[in-house]
């Protein structure tokens, strides 16, 4: 790198542009903060014990965990796919993996209540064998594995158009099968992608709010998300209630960040 | 004789299974991602063209689509100016803090909307030192526009800065120091050296913001307070319309949302396009 530039400009972009990130971002997390300083430990404890929390929790990052493995398993086969085949209608694919990043959550809470709603296309289907997807917790994964779909892909796709074919020639030269070099060779060179992209597909369910509403039911105890839970105590003034859960949900993203934030750098090595 | 076959290693994967793989990928794609989009577009026109049409004319629906329209008009230049600034000096400085910055850009990405909305309650509200003093001085920001607008530019605040950020990050350096040392001023240097180089993912980077600003739900629904006609934005129309059971409306309003997100997707296939193509170039 050459050397940086030494007039005043760039400290002062760099000062104004962090002033204006530190204003928006930094400013309202200290008012939570000290909000909640103000209130007695206890206080918070007690607002985080009881059966409607721990069920809402329990819930949240349950159904997150199984929507996020779903997607993992249903990504590595998409990757491979995007990545490695050449078949008429690909590119279309391709781009429609990414439709639920670029849908509103609004729209897509809709789109699958109606969908798996009791007059839906597929909410008819699977109530003919008996099983009921909106306004339960199987609402709620469908949601999930709808926003969480393009994460396991995008962070693989890449891994796999670039991994290189001499690892897999030599693996099939000494004679091992297919799904041999597959198991013992590319899935190891896979893993940290995939779990990147498990880790944001679970990282983007927990918090996930407007594509689960619409289709969860809410029910406390049953199908109500943490969330959900925080916007009910704000309606019912409750800010302590509010910002304890917030705390908590503040808490592990900051955990999941640094996690998948380290799964990059070691990804990138 | 004995014929002698050229030796390949497999490392093709056998045709039944390549088909089978592709079924499968096409079959989630399109049970997952494109049937929820067309139920949402066989919905919104289950009545005919022209209700869906009158559908939009409605008072409500123009007045939510401003409002969406307002707060990203505001939300997304502030955004990609004050992007630009902290990036060009995040580039051009040497500074010990960057993975702080970098964690503060990624922040609004892996908060909960809700969580977001909650954090200016806190901050803002009635209930709140600062809120409270707007207050007494007749400044309403918590279910007023301020707040709306407050919560929209902290959800779309990455995306200029994160898509930038590797762009700016010294290819063109020398081609810099040179026309510095030229004597071009640093406005000079942005407009022909940097500009050139970033305007892809610039505008790659704006598209995604406006979607996410005309889009966002969680954090808006928590600090707007629902008053139809007023602060209801577009997506927190479509959930007034959905819980009075106007399932048609609902879903003629997600239309235009829905297209919305066609646009960004085709608009990042051709921003991904020019961008192989301009590197290739080079």
């Amino acid at each position: 790198m050459s050397s940086p530039d030494n007039s005043l400009t760039p400290h002062l972009t760099l000062g104004i542009g962090l002033t204006y990130v530190c204003l928006i971002v930094l400013v309202p997390m200290a008012a939570l903060a000290i909000r909640m300083a103000t209130v007695p430990f206890h206080d918070i404890v007690e607002s985080l014990n009881s059966v409607r929390v721990i069920s809402a929790f329990k819930l949240s990052f349950g159904l997150s965990l199984l929507a996020a493995l779903a997607n993992t398993l249903l990504g590595l086969p998409l990757a491979w796919v995007l990545a490695r085949y050449t078949f008429p209608g690909r590119k279309v694919i391709d781009a429609l993996i990414d439709m639920p990043f670029s849908l509103p959550t609004a729209v897509a809470g809709i789109a699958l209540c109606g969908l798996y709603g009791p007059e839906g296309w597929l909410g008819t289907a699977f109530e003919r064998i008996g099983v009921q997807i909106a306004y339960t917790p199987a609402g709620i994964f469908v949601a999930m594995l709808f926003v969480g779909l393009p994460f396991v892909v995008r962070t693989v796709q890449p891994i796999i158009t670039n991994m290189d074919f001499s690892l897999e020639e030599t693996g099939a030269c000494l004679g091992a099968s297919r799904w041999y070099v597959f198991r013992r060779v590319i899935l190891p060179t896979l893993r940290p992608a995939l779990l990147t992209g498990f880790s944001m597909a679970f990282a983007r369910g927990v918090g996930e709010y407007g594509s689960v509403v619409f289709i969860a039911g809410n029910i406390p105890e049953v199908s109500e998300i943490v969330p959900l839970l925080i916007v009910s105590r704000l309606e019912s003034y409750d800010f302590t209630g509010a910002g304890a859960l917030s705390l908590v949900m503040l808490l592990a993203s900051f955990v999941m960040l640094l996690l998948i934030n380290m799964l990059q750098r070691r990804m990138a090595q | 004789m004995k014929k002698v076959r050229p030796f390949s290693p497999n490392t093709a994967d056998a045709p039944w299974l390549k088909s089978c793989l592709i079924a499968f990928a096409v079959l989630v794609v399109l049970v997952i991602v494109v049937l929820p989009f067309a139920s949402v577009i066989v919905q919104a026109f289950s009545e005919g063209p022209s209700i869906y049409l009158t559908l939009l004319r409605s008072s409500d629906m123009q007045v939510a689509v401003l409002l969406s329209l307002k707060l990203a008009a505001i939300a997304v230049p502030l955004n990609a100016i004050f992007g630009i600034l902290l990036v060009w000096g995040m580039t051009h400085t040497q500074l010990p803090c960057r993975r702080f910055i970098m964690a503060l850009l990624d922040l609004p990405f892996s908060v909960s909307p809700v969580v977001v909305g909650l954090l200016f309650i806190m901050l803002l509200g009635k209930n709140a030192p600062l809120g409270g003093w707007l207050e007494e001085h007749g400044v309403q920001v918590i279910f007023a526009f301020p707040g709306l607008l407050l919560a929209t530019i902290f959800v779309t605040l990455p995306f200029v800065a994160r898509e930038l950020l590797p762009l700016m990050e010294g290819q063109y350096r020398q081609e810099e120091e040179a026309a510095r040392l030229l004597g071009a001023g640093w406005w000079r240097i942005f407009l022909k050296i940097t500009l050139p180089e970033i305007k892809w993912g610039l505008l790659f980077s704006i598209i995604l913001s406006l979607a996410r600003a005309l889009g966002e739900y969680g954090a808006v629904a928590v600090v707007s307070g629902n008053i139809r006609g007023k602060t209801n934005t577009l997506p927190l129309h479509i959930e007034a319309l959905f819980n009075d059971y106007e399932l048609t409306a609902a879903n003629a309003a997600a239309t235009l949302l829905a297209l919305l997100g066609v646009i960004t997707l085709t608009v990042r296939i051709v921003a991904e396009l020019k961008k192989k193509r301009d590197s290739n170039e080079h």
